[in-house]
C-alpha cells in the first residue's frame, strides 16, 4: 500500500516537472524568456502569502470540488467531460435563488445557494445519465455538447432573465449579502476551502469504507466482471455516480458564486470543468490527493495570470503544461499497468 | 413569390456552408473510427488547422494556408496516435488532453503573431467558384454549385472515402482493424500501421476542416473559434451510422438545422439568439438518441 502511494507520488512528481518543461520549452521556441515567465509563474503562485491565500487557494477551491466530482464519475468508469457545464448550471441557479436572498438569515441563504446549484448539476446530468442508460450514448459526448449547451444558457441569462437591473452590462446583480460566504482575515479566501475539504474527507471516507465505494470501484474495473460474477446492479451505480459527479460540478458553481464573484457573467470559468479533469487523474481518482493537486492547478491557474501580467505571456499558454500532465500520466498507467501484467506472470 | 424564393436559396446555400466544415471534419473521424481509433482530438486538430490556415493565408496566400492547415492537422493527430496508438493509452482521456494542449497553443500562439485583437478580417481568402450550366439551376444551382472549391472537395470525398472503404484491399484490412484487432493481426494486417495511417487522414482532414471555416467562412481567426465543431463531428459519425454517405445526410441536416436560425431571422421570427446556439448540440444528443442501438459502432471502437 505505502509501495503505492510512492509510486502514485513519483508519477504526479514526473508529470508536473515533464509539464513545466515543455512549457519552458514552448516559451523559449515562442520567443519568451522561460526564466522570466517561469518566476512570474512562481511569484503569482506560491511566492508569497497574499498570491497563496487569495489567489492559489480561492482557485484551488472550484478545483478541488469539481476534481472530486470527476473523480466519482471516473470511478465508475464513466467518464464525464462535462464539469464546465455542470458549474455554469449550478452557477446560474446559484445566481437566481442568491439574488432574492435578501434579508434571509446567513445560512439559510447560503445553504439555499448551495442547494439549488447542487440541484441544478444533478439536472443538467439527468440528460446524459438518460441518455446513457436507455440509448446507449456514450456520456463522453453528451456531457461535452452540453458544455456549449450551458455557455449559451449563461449568455442568455445575463441578457435575459437574470440580467442587472439597469439592464446595461450582460452580467447579473449582485446575490443578497446574506448569501455571500465570509472570508479569512483579510485574504480573498473564502469558507469555500473548508467545504472542499470536508467533501474530500466526506468522498475518501465513502471510497474505503463503504460498500457502496467498493461497489463504484468494481464497476469501474470491470463492468461485466461486476455484473456476473458480483451481482451488481451495474447501470444503476453507473447512474447514481455520474448525477452526484453533476451534483459536486454544480456546487462548485454555486461555491464560486457565493464566495467569489458574487454575480453571474459569460466566461466566468476559465476552464476549471477541463482543468479539474486533469486535477483527478493526477491525484490517481484519490480524494486526499486532490486536495493537493487541486492546490497546484490552483497555483498553475493563478501564476498563470502572474505570467500574463508580467512577462507577457498569454495565459491559456498553462494548458499546455495541464495537458502534457494529463498525457504523461496516462502513459504512465500503462507503463504501470504492463509491467504489473508482467510481474503477475509465473 | 421572389421573396420566398430567396429565402429557400439563403437557406440552402447556409445550410451547405454550415456542413462543409462538419462533413471534412466527420468524414476523417469516420475513417478514424472505422480503424477502431476514437479521435476526441479532433476539435484540436481542427482548431489548429483554424490557426494554421489564418497564419499560412496571411505569409502565403489562402493555398498556402490550405496546406498549412492540413499539416497542423496531421501533426495534432500524430500526437494523439503517439499518445493512444503508439503507447495504448486511454484513447478519450488522451484525445480530451490533446484538444486542451491546442486550444492553449493556439490561444497563445495567435495572440503573439495576431496581438489579443486578432488578425482581423485581412485575411487573403478562397472565392467561391461557380460552376458554369449547373450553378444557373434555379434555387439548387446558387446553394449547390457556387462554392469554394473546398466545399466541392469535401462532397467529392464521400464516394471517395465509400469506395476505399469498401471497395478496395486497403479499405477491407482497415476496416478489420476496426472490428478486431487480434483477428486482423491474425490475418496479417499491420494493425498499428493502420490505425496510425487513419489517425493522420483524420487529422489532415479535421485541419481541413479547420482552413474552411477560416478562408471560405469567417475570413479571420479566433481563439477557440471552432466552437465544439470537431465533437459535433464525432456525433455526425454515430449518427451517420458509420457510412459515408450517411455522414453527408447527417452533416447536412445539420447545417440545415443550423442554417433554419437564418431563415427564421428573415423571415421576422424573435427568438433569443442564444438559443440558436444551443440547437447544434441540441440536435446532436437528439440524433445520438435516435441513432445508437440501430447502428452498430465498429466492434473494436475505443479498445
Amino acid at each position: 500500500m505505502r509501495g503505492a502511494l510512492a509510486r502514485s507520488g513519483a508519477v504526479a512528481l514526473t508529470a508536473l516537472v515533464v509539464g513545466l518543461l515543455v512549457l519552458a520549452l514552448g516559451l523559449t521556441a515562442a520567443g519568451y524568456d522561460p526564466l522570466l515567465a517561469l518566476g512570474a509563474l512562481w511569484r503569482g503562485s506560491f511566492g508569497s502569502w497574499y498570491a497563496l491565500s487569495s489567489a492559489t487557494l480561492v482557485r484551488a477551491v472550484p478545483l478541488i470540488i469539481l476534481g472530486l466530482g470527476v473523480a466519482l464519475a471516473f470511478r465508475a468508469g464513466a467518464l464525464n467531460i462535462g464539469a464546465e457545464g455542470q458549474f455554469y448550471a449550478g452557477a446560474i441557479a446559484a445566481t437566481w435563488v442568491g439574488v432574492h436572498a435578501a434579508g434571509w438569515p446567513g445560512p439559510v441563504a447560503i445553504g439555499a445557494v448551495w442547494l439549488a446549484a447542487a440541484v441544478a448539476g444533478v439536472v443538467w446530468m439527468a440528460l446524459p445519465v438518460l441518455l446513457k442508460l436507455r440509448f446507449g450514448v456514450l456520456e463522453v459526448i453528451s456531457t461535452l455538447l452540453l458544455n456549449f449547451v450551458a455557455e449559451a444558457a449563461v449568455s442568455y441569462a445575463v441578457t435575459g432573465p437574470l440580467q442587472e437591473s439597469k439592464r446595461i452590462y450582460p452580467q447579473s446583480d449582485p446575490i443578497a449579502a446574506a448569501a455571500r460566504l465570509p472570508l479569512f482575515g483579510n485574504t480573498r479566501l473564502h469558507l469555500g476551502l473548508v467545504l472542499a475539504i470536508l467533501l474530500a474527507l466526506l468522498l475518501w471516507a465513502l471510497f474505503t469504507r463503504t460498500a457502496w465505494g467498493f461497489r463504484l470501484r468494481a464497476v469501474g474495473l470491470g463492468p461485466l466482471a461486476a455484473e456476473l460474477s458480483g451481482g451488481i446492479p451495474v447501470k444503476r451505480v453507473i447512474g447514481i455516480a455520474l448525477l452526484w459527479s453533476g451534483a459536486l460540478a454544480g456546487l462548485g458553481g454555486g461555491v464560486e458564486i457565493s464566495g467569489v464573484t458574487y454575480a453571474l457573467f459569460q466566461n466566468l470559468s476559465p476552464g476549471y470543468g477541463f482543468t479539474a479533469i486533469a486535477v483527478a487523474l493526477l491525484a490517481r481518482l484519490n480524494p486526499l490527493g486532490i486536495l493537493f493537486t487541486g492546490l497546484l492547478f490552483g497555483g498553475l491557474e493563478a501564476g498563470a495570470q502572474g505570467m500574463q501580467r508580467e512577462a507577457g505571456v498569454p495565459a491559456v499558454a498553462v494548458q499546455v503544461a495541464e495537458a502534457t500532465i494529463i498525457l504523461v500520466i496516462v502513459l504512465a498507467e500503462v507503463v504501470l499497468r504492463r509491467r504489473a501484467a508482467a510481474g503477475s506472470r509465473p | 413569390m421572389i421573396e420566398e424564393s430567396a429565402v429557400l436559396v439563403g437557406f440552402l446555400a447556409a445550410a451547405v456552408r454550415i456542413s462543409t466544415p462538419l462533413l471534412l471534419a466527420a468524414t476523417g473521424e469516420l475513417i478514424s473510427e472505422k480503424a477502431g481509433v476514437i479521435n476526441l482530438g479532433v476539435e484540436g486538430a481542427m482548431l489548429a488547422g483554424a490557426l494554421a490556415s489564418a497564419l499560412g493565408a496571411a505569409a502565403g496566400g489562402p493555398w498556402y494556408g490550405v496546406v498549412m492547415a492540413m499539416v497542423a492537422g496531421v501533426m495534432v493527430a500524430a500526437l494523439f496516435a503517439a499518445v493512444a496508438i503508439g503507447a495504448q493509452a486511454d484513447q478519450i482521456i488522451t484525445g480530451t488532453a490533446v484538444t486542451l494542449a491546442s486550444v492553449g497553443l493556439t490561444g497563445a500562439i495567435s495572440r503573439t503573431a495576431f496581438g489579443a485583437a486578432g488578425p482581423g478580417l485581412s485575411l487573403p481568402t478562397l472565392p467561391a467558384v461557380s460552376i458554369p450550366g449547373l450553378s444557373a439551376i434555379p434555387i439548387l444551382g446558387p446553394a449547390l454549385f457556387v462554392q469554394p472549391l473546398l466545399g466541392y472537395l469535401a462532397w467529392l470525398l464521400v464516394p471517395l472515402v465509400w469506395w476505399f472503404l469498401f471497395r478496395t484491399q486497403p479499405g477491407l484490412a482497415l476496416r478489420a482493424t476496426g472490428e478486431s484487432v487480434e483477428s486482423a493481426r491474425a490475418a496479417g494486417v499491420p494493425v498499428r500501421a493502420v490505425q496510425v495511417a487513419a489517425t493522420l487522414t483524420g487529422g489532415a482532414l479535421a485541419g481541413l476542416a479547420g482552413a474552411t471555416l477560416v478562408l471560405a467562412q469567417v475570413g479571420t481567426f479566433a481563439e477557440k473559434m471552432t466552437a465544439g465543431r470537431g465533437f459535433i463531428a464525432i456525433a455526425i459519425v454515430v449518427l451517420g451510422r458509420w457510412h459515408p454517405f450517411g455522414v453527408l445526410l447527417a452533416a447536412l441536416f445539420f447545417g440545415g438545422a443550423n442554417a433554419l436560425q437564418f431563415a427564421l431571422q428573415a423571415m421576422g421570427y424573435s427568438v433569443p439568439y442564444q438559443f440558436f446556439l444551443m440547437m447544434p448540440y441540441l440536435l446532436a444528443l437528439l440524433g445520438l438518441a435516435g441513432a445508437v442501438g440501430k447502428a452498430r459502432a465498429p466492434a473494436g471502437l475505443g479498445r
